[in-house]
């Protein structure tokens, strides 16, 4: 035993819940260890919430899975308090290559601007990107926060009332049934809670498998995502080439819909084809190899009462992209804030629809994206593919192609453009992007970021404006971090929240998306935008 | 916002007719159907206004229809 993703983590162990005469009742009770489920417990346990996470599994991911993680995300993992062991074990990457046939047509920055804290993008494997949540869920439990990972235990049931919800749960030593107020699923795209509730998931089947090969290998070639269209080692269809931490390499190699999933697997039929691409000389060693097909899906909702679904196991996207992981990291940042107002009582549940507003806004756009990208990598007609490959030859000689080229639009955080929850876009001259429903771009301050000060509630955020320290309505306080616009003299705070403003006073809500702006203080307005932001007015 | 022009605009129009044929010429029905495809791409972002272009898109696929 020697790879992290065979070591028990969180091994089963009888809990007091298992004797109980009648059953235990949590506040919350997230299903699902992975990414998604972790980071729930996390963001909920750091605000003083009551959470269990129940997995029917005591280790992390099997294999690299889910590789590739946004900006976006590495600031909720900021927030979570886990970045820095992420983005220090990831390799950082923002450079990509695309090939068509044998030859380079060309390449692309994602064009980090200045000023950030998070590069664009780090590839990690999710076994690591797992061992550390772990690693922040334990360091809470420690220092006394109310987080418990129970592994072993599967859920077999869920029985939902009006006042909380009732889960049997299997255990190596037989079941037992716990009570919770609020279930989080987050139990991966084959979702048992989702089954279990008979519950619809609809989209689309791409009829199309692709081989994951995680090759250990020392190999010269840069950091940068490598993609090939119509390559000589795999004619006809798509590869992919990406580097992860400890010299492993993703290789992921489209291999078409008619094919023998287990022969393919076998090491003597994998093995051939790594050579094909990696030259026969080259030395590797295999680490993991899986095929998997997907699916562009999603649930009409993603709250059900008391049970709330989020990651995989509410959308699936395809993997072009990196909308995955990604983007449940997002529900979950999102979903959880609300969640606490609810469980203190200063929120109503309806609260918990603009989960569903939102995020399902969220999953469209990842959808599209990922769906275009799908059929732009495998074109499902004769004429898509003579247009796709137009493209492609055109993208070597002239510029105005390459932006048609689609080898996976990569994750960026959606705008809650439209949310019920956004309040007045009071600031003239203020700039697009940070409009309210985006999320807070972040900008240098000192030696530091914005990001890193806004705090995990509500914030006040004052650049050249006068406001009070803090602001309440009806228990909700939002505090404030005051700026001025010298205090960055590269002038990328100004130019991300003020525009042609002088000045500027923002509500931003917990998950650091912006709720209202304005040119100066407005006692009433400022609590007016609270109430909305709450889904109290 | 511009309409799609569909009244006569091209100078010369069977010198033009003869070009595009020529463009063809020697080429396989495959290479044929690549070459229109990349004429369409770069005319396409030489035009570069979507309403313009769906309606053209539209007359393409039906002649005579009303555009949308």
């Amino acid at each position: 035993m020697n790879k992290v993703f065979e070591i028990p983590l969180y091994p089963y162990a009888r809990v007091a819940d298992q004797d109980a005469d009648t059953p235990v009742r949590h506040a919350v009770i997230v299903v699902g260890a992975g990414p998604v489920g972790l980071a729930a417990a996390i963001d909920l346990a750091q605000a003083g919430h009551q959470v269990v996470v129940l997995d029917d599994n005591d280790k992390v991911s099997w294999g690299s899975r889910a590789v590739c993680y946004a900006k976006r995300p590495l600031e909720i993992l900021d927030r979570l308090g886990c970045g820095d062991p992420m983005v220090d074990k990831g390799v950082i990457w923002q450079r990509g290559r695309v090939f068509y046939d044998e030859r380079e047509v060309y390449d692309f920055d994602l064009l980090p601007e200045e000023g950030h804290r998070r590069p664009a993008f780090i590839n990690l494997q999710q076994y690591y990107f797992e061992q550390h949540l772990v690693g922040r869920a334990r360091a809470l439990e420690a220092e006394g926060a109310p987080i418990e990972l129970r592994g072993g235990n599967r859920v077999v049931s869920v029985e939902q009332a009006d006042d909380g919800v009732s889960l049997e749960v299997d255990t190596p030593d037989g079941p037992y049934t716990v009570r919770a107020d609020w279930v989080i699923a987050c139990d991966g795209a084959a979702s048992p809670v989702r089954a279990m509730m008979g519950l619809d998931f609809v989209g689309r089947v791409f009829e199309d498998n692709f081989l994951i090969a995680d090759v250990v290998m020392e190999a010269g070639f840069p950091t940068e995502r490598w993609f090939w269209f119509d390559p000589p080692f795999n004619r006809g269809q798509s590869a992919l080439l990406h580097k992860q931490p400890d010299n492993v390499w993703r290789i992921d190699l489209q291999l078409g819909w008619d094919i023998d999933k287990e022969e393919e697997k076998k090491p003597e039929n994998v093995i051939p084809r790594l050579k094909s691409m990696l030259g026969e000389d080259a030395q590797f060693e295999l680490e993991w190899v899986s095929i998997y097909t997907f699916q562009c899906r999603r649930m009409e909702k993603f709250r059900h009462g008391r049970v709330l679904f989020a990651g995989d196991a509410a959308h699936q996207v395809s993997p072009f992209g990196a909308r995955g992981a990604n983007s449940g990291l997002q529900d979950t940042d999102n979903l959880c804030w609300k969640l606490g107002l609810v469980i203190d009582g200063t929120a109503p549940e309806s609260l918990l629809d603009s989960y569903d507003d939102e995020r399902i806004h969220g999953a469209d756009e990842n959808i599209l994206n990922s769906t275009r990208s799908t059929d732009f990598i495998t074109p499902k007609s004769e004429t898509s593919r003579i247009f796709r490959n137009a493209v492609l030859d055109l993208s070597e000689h002239y510029a105005f192609a390459r932006p048609l080229v689609n080898s996976g639009r990569l994750s960026v955080p959606c705008v809650y453009d439209g949310s019920p929850l956004n309040g007045a876009d009071a600031l003239d001259g203020g700039p697009d992007r940070s409009r309210p429903g985006a999320p807070c771009p972040d900008a240098p301050l000192g030696n530091g970021f914005l990001l890193d000060r806004l705090g995990g509630g509500f914030a006040l955020l004052t650049i050249d404006a006068d406001a009070p320290e803090s602001v309440e309505a009806d228990g909700i306080a939002a505090t404030r971090l005051a700026l001025t616009a010298s205090e960055d003299p590269s002038g990328a705070l100004a130019e991300r929240y003020l525009g042609s403003a002088p000045g500027a006073v923002y509500l931003i809500r917990p998950d650091q998306h912006v709720a209202a702006r304005w040119p100066s203080w407005d006692d009433a307005a400022v609590k007016a935008a609270i109430e909305r932001a709450t889904g109290r007015a | 916002m511009a309409d799609l022009n569909t009244a006569p605009a091209i100078d010369a129009p069977d010198d033009l007719y003869a070009e595009l044929l020529a463009m063809h010429e020697g080429l396989s029905k495959e290479e044929s159907d690549a070459a229109n495809a990349r004429l369409i791409l770069i005319l396409m972002n030489q035009i570069a206004d979507r309403e313009v272009l769906r309606q053209a898109m539209a007359a393409a696929r039906a002649p005579g229809a009303e555009t949308v």
